[in-house]
């Protein structure tokens, strides 16, 4: 792939994960989020950043079955966007549902409470939080201070995608069908590494033995 | 070499005519549609607000003086999983139920046992407006001015027998025009039901109307329940069957989740859902989830006596 190829995939990726946003501002703005606005703004941010997690999840896989590496250079974009928007989602929580825009309505004790005690709650934090530390280190100078303890720490992103897809799946009031879609996706991404790995401690061994 | 070779196309798969006509209805809706679509959602809103009026109304003291929401929040944001789990697919797809003619089936323990045409159902009775305040067990909330008859003045009717001690509700199973039944969210048909002494009372209504005209079919048309004390579902809609009974009926979300929703679901700011705290709500149209939840959804001087000494944590 071209390196004016390669800038085109990544402006499609910047138009991609910009056009929800985008869209609710618009919407926003002519007062159009529909009947429950902050519904709207919690499911479309929600899964946004669940959608463009399993997307920056999926780029090893692909490279790895494809051999176009480039697409490793989307991964941070990807996941720096899927942050985006899950601390927009937390915000939104906070703001409205947990009333804290009005801090006289806002009581934090609720909010620890909400947590501790729903693990469809805790479930989505445990996502968000899982995701602080791997924004924070997304940097060249992070990446080279960490050195190999950096692959480790950002295989939080695991834990983070199965916190989020178990998230969704917890919401709905009946099964549907989307949440298990995104969950069964995020179970393929996760066994595509088993394989590779697998695959490697063997031929590791086999070197070995010869 | 014996050479055979299916028919190209086989039976099954050759369009039956009813659905070969409801496809040619489907493209003939969806090009009127595209007209219809310059004019977006209002036009779809204005549709509805030509529903027929209801003649003969009465005001009800009853009635709170809170300023009801407007037609198009109460109709295009619905819960009736018989069109689909979206709040937007009532809107979208309940227009293709036909609720004429209608018969409700008025059954079990009753001296008057029988099929009612919709019409000889309501006859007898003075329709009322009733503006209630209605609360979803996901915690948001309205103020509806709903047109209906106290469920009361039906049963009495009926003449219930002495052993009658719950009232059973069934709404209509029509998955041809109902798409969400088509799938299995929910048990089918959907099922509610009430205690004798929560029936009778007289703030629990038979609904028939809205804002003075006809219910939309997204409301629950025909003919729905309303008891505002207890959490939204309770309120079953498109009502087919109506059985008074000696045992506690099922209900459908108890069924579907027995940890979650109960047979009573009566609004209660103390007992929360297992998912969410149920002690503030958000009206539709707000922003921030600040009002505070009432106790029997603010009904309580009217209908705490019916649970006095019993565990609401317990029975919820």
């Amino acid at each position: 792939m071209t390196a004016g190829a390669m800038r085109a995939v990544k402006v499609l990726v910047w138009a991609t994960c910009t056009w929800p946003a985008a869209n609710l501002f618009y919407k926003a703005f002519w007062g159009d989020l529909g009947v429950n606005p902050v519904e709207t703004l919690e499911h479309t941010s929600g899964e946004a950043a669940l959608v463009i997690l399993l997307c920056s999840l999926a780029t090893t896989p692909i490279r790895r079955l494809t051999g176009w590496n480039r697409v490793q250079s989307l991964r941070r974009l990807l996941g720096l966007w899927a942050f985006f928007y899950a601390l927009a989602h937390f915000s939104f929580y906070i703001l409205f549902d947990q009333a804290c825009l009005y801090w006289a309505d806002c009581q934090l004790g609720a909010v620890v409470d909400d947590v501790m005690k729903r693990k469809f709650i805790l479930s989505g934090m445990v996502a968000l939080l899982a995701m602080v530390p791997l924004a924070l280190t997304s940097t060249k100078g992070w990446i080279r201070r960490l050195g190999k303890r950096w692959q480790t720490l950002h295989r939080l992103a695991y834990v983070a995608g199965a916190a989020g897809a178990i998230h969704f799946i917890w919401k709905t009031k009946v099964p549907e069908p989307k949440p298990y879609l995104y969950g069964g996706i995020l179970l393929v991404l996760l066994a595509v590494r088993l394989v590779y790995s697998w695959r490697k401690r063997r031929g590791a061994v086999r070197k070995l033995g010869t | 070499m014996l050479i055979t070779r299916a028919s190209d196309i086989r039976s099954s798969e050759i369009t039956p005519e009813s659905v070969y006509r409801s496809r040619r209805e489907f493209l003939q809706t969806a090009a009127a549609g595209a007209f219809g679509a310059y004019a977006g959602a209002a036009l779809l809103t204005d549709d509805l607000w030509a529903q027929a009026a209801i003649p003969g109304v009465r005001k009800s003291p009853l009635s709170t003086t809170e300023t009801p929401h407007t037609w198009q929040q109460i109709t295009e944001y619905n819960n009736f999983y018989e069109f689909g789990t979206q709040k937007s697919d009532p809107a979208r797809y309940a227009g293709q139920l036909k609720v004429k003619p209608w018969t409700v089936k008025v059954d079990g323990l009753v001296a008057k046992p029988a099929d009612y045409a919709l019409d000889d159902l309501l006859k007898p009775h003075q329709l009322e407006e009733r503006i209630y305040r209605f609360r979803c067990v996901e915690a948001w909330s309205a103020v509806i001015p709903w047109v209906g008859i106290p469920l009361a003045d039906v049963l009495k009717r009926m003449q219930p027998q002495g052993k009658a001690a719950y009232v059973a509700f069934t709404t209509l199973q029509r998955p041809a025009e109902m798409p969400g039944q088509r799938t299995g969210s929910l048990d089918w048909p959907y099922v509610e039901g009430l205690r004798m002494d929560e029936a009778m009372h007289p703030l629990t209504l038979l609904v028939t109307g809205l804002y003075g005209k006809e219910l939309p079919n997204q409301n629950g048309a025909p003919i729905r329940l309303i008891v505002p004390w207890k959490y939204g579902f309770k309120s079953i809609k498109s009502i087919v069957r109506i059985s008074l009974v000696e045992k506690m009926p099922p209900t459908s979300w108890n069924i579907a989740n027995a940890a979650e929703y109960g047979f009573y679901s009566n609004v209660n700011p103390m007992v929360d859902h297992p998912r969410w705290s149920q002690a503030r709500e958000r009206p539709l149209g707000g922003f921030v989830k600040n009002k505070p939840t009432l106790m029997f959804n603010g009904y309580a001087d009217q209908v705490a006596k019916l649970y006095a000494g019993m565990d609401l944590k317990k029975f919820y």
